[in-house]
């Protein structure tokens, strides 16, 4: 339940929250494999942070992901990330996560 | 031309013979995403040649043989990789493990240990024929396996390191190899995450993520046990975000100061070694990754996490206050200065740069590109304690 909340609204976010452009998403590649991967690895085989291969983030749900995401986890070092990603960075990385092609 | 040519080709090479070549000023810098080494001299700010072929390069970090001959390079993907740094290739590369993260060189040379994340532990090899000696597994006290962290070497060819989710520092003595000691100090904080030894090899310190505060052991007297200092340095204080975790590696004393990056917080932590109490507090621009002080102490460099990371501050030291910030490119992620400081090169992975500016003037003197590079090492690594 507790999860539930921020989620609902995060799903209440306004119309501003659309699809990054072709620029935004070099951005945002570039931050997956550089500053993620400064953790979880440049081949996402986990390090400090988890593995992010594709079958650990298929094995999650979408929303699951957007959160932490978002919201990190508290007492491991995945910072929140909404400070620099907007939901629909996040969702858009969430697709790519699951290796689909945004 | 050709006495770059020559330099790079080396010794023995016939047509370069006479182009002896020695390796105290030569260095190399990561380029992390292609799995490649650019071997570079800091006399002349110059890239003499590409050494590809070393795996997945993120975070890797590399240390020297005391003749300042081989390049020991601790890849993320487990590989160890010896290069010779006057062939410009590798001499020897093992994959000792899935996923690792830095180590160090004894004392004496003869070895090399690595710390693993997967499986958690420690491996320690010769250095010469890069056989294995010891595999230390890291089980902590609760039973569970840990990732190993701030893996350095200390006097009389012991490594000491950090067990990250036992919370447990561990010192592995190698005097005789075939009989590796293991002493452990358990319940020393949550999730040390980054260690360094101070320069004169007695100190070794452990960084707290999970909670505010540097875990202390004296080598010189180890069975004192490890103490807290800087407990609770942000008490009262909701800490930042943590986009990019503080290296303290680069940590130096200048007189009775040491300075460290205060982890979630805009500042740079000013401490008496004489008391180990924190003194002071240096505001600067983002959440400080590296703090480095330029050798001789008179200033401090300081470079950032997200989303600063375009920054480099340079503190004085004898007044505390930045003097000047830079912007050296994008995406700053580590800086080495040349032995004796008069210089100091800083990657930016982003702008695919790496620049070398004058620690006096403060003004950049030369460039050169460099693909995605992240860290730089300079041979002169090859004798100081706890690198």
């Amino acid at each position: 339940m507790k999860r539930l909340l921020p989620l609902l609204l995060l799903a209440a976010l306004p119309a501003w929250a659309k699809e990054p452009d072709a620029a935004r998403q070099l951005q945002l590649d570039s931050m997956l494999s550089q500053d993620c991967g400064s953790c979880h690895g440049m081949t996402r085989k986990g390090g400090l942070g988890s593995p992010l291969t594709l079958d650990a983030m298929r094995a999650q749900d979408d929303e699951t992901l957007l959160y932490t995401i978002l919201e990190g986890r508290p007492g491991t070092p995945m910072p929140p990330w909404k400070m620099l990603l907007s939901e629909a960075d996040a969702r858009w990385l969430v697709r790519r996560l699951k290796g689909e092609n945004p | 031309m050709k006495r770059l040519l020559c330099a790079a080709l080396l010794l023995g090479l016939g047509a370069c013979a006479p182009q002896y070549r020695a390796t105290g000023d030569l260095g190399l810098v990561v380029e992390r995403a292609d799995g490649r080494l650019k071997l570079v001299e800091s006399t002349h700010s110059t890239a003499l040649a590409s050494i590809p072929g070393l795996g997945d390069l993120s975070h890797a970090s590399i240390v020297y043989s005391r003749d300042e001959r081989f390049a020991f390079v601790f890849g993320r993907d487990g590989g160890l990789t010896k290069v010779d740094m006057l062939r410009a290739e590798i001499a020897g590369r093992v994959v000792q493990s899935g996923n690792s993260i830095g180590g160090a060189i004894s004392q004496d040379g003869s070895l090399v240990a690595v710390a693993n994340y997967t499986p958690g532990g420690v491996k320690v090899f010769d250095t010469d024929t890069m056989e294995l000696v010891a595999d230390i597994p890291a089980i902590g006290a609760d039973g569970k396996a840990s990732k190993v962290v701030g893996l350095e070497d200390a006097p009389g060819n012991i490594f000491a390191f950090s067990l990250y989710d036992a919370g447990e520092i561990w010192l592995l003595d190698m005097k005789d190899r075939t009989k590796p000691g293991l002493r452990k100090f358990p319940h020393i904080g949550k999730q040390p995450y980054d260690a360094l030894v101070t320069e004169d090899g007695r100190y070794y310190m452990a960084g707290l993520f999970g909670e505010d505060g540097i875990a202390l052991l004296d080598l010189w007297n180890p069975d004192q046990g490890v103490r807290r200092i800087l407990d609770h340095y942000g008490r009262g204080q909701e800490a930042l975000p943590v986009y990019k975790m503080p290296h303290l590696e680069g940590w130096a004393a200048s007189g009775n100061l040491a300075f460290l990056p205060a982890i979630g917080r805009h500042e740079v932590l000013v401490v008496d070694m004489n008391t180990w109490r924190e003194v002071g507090r240096v505001p600067v621009a983002g959440q400080p990754v590296f703090a480095m002080l330029q050798p001789g102490g008179r200033r401090l460099w300081v470079n950032f996490a997200l989303p600063d990371n375009g920054k480099v501050q340079v503190v004085d030291v004898p007044s505390l206050k930045v003097i000047k910030t830079i912007e050296p490119g994008l995406a700053v992620l580590h800086m080495e200065f040349t032995p004796r400081g008069e210089r100091v090169w800083m990657s930016a992975r982003d702008s695919d740069q790496v620049s070398v500016w004058d620690t006096q003037s403060l003004e950049k003197v030369a460039e050169m590109p460099a693909t995605k590079p992240s860290g730089i090492f300079f041979t002169a690594r090859a004798h100081r304690m706890g690198l």
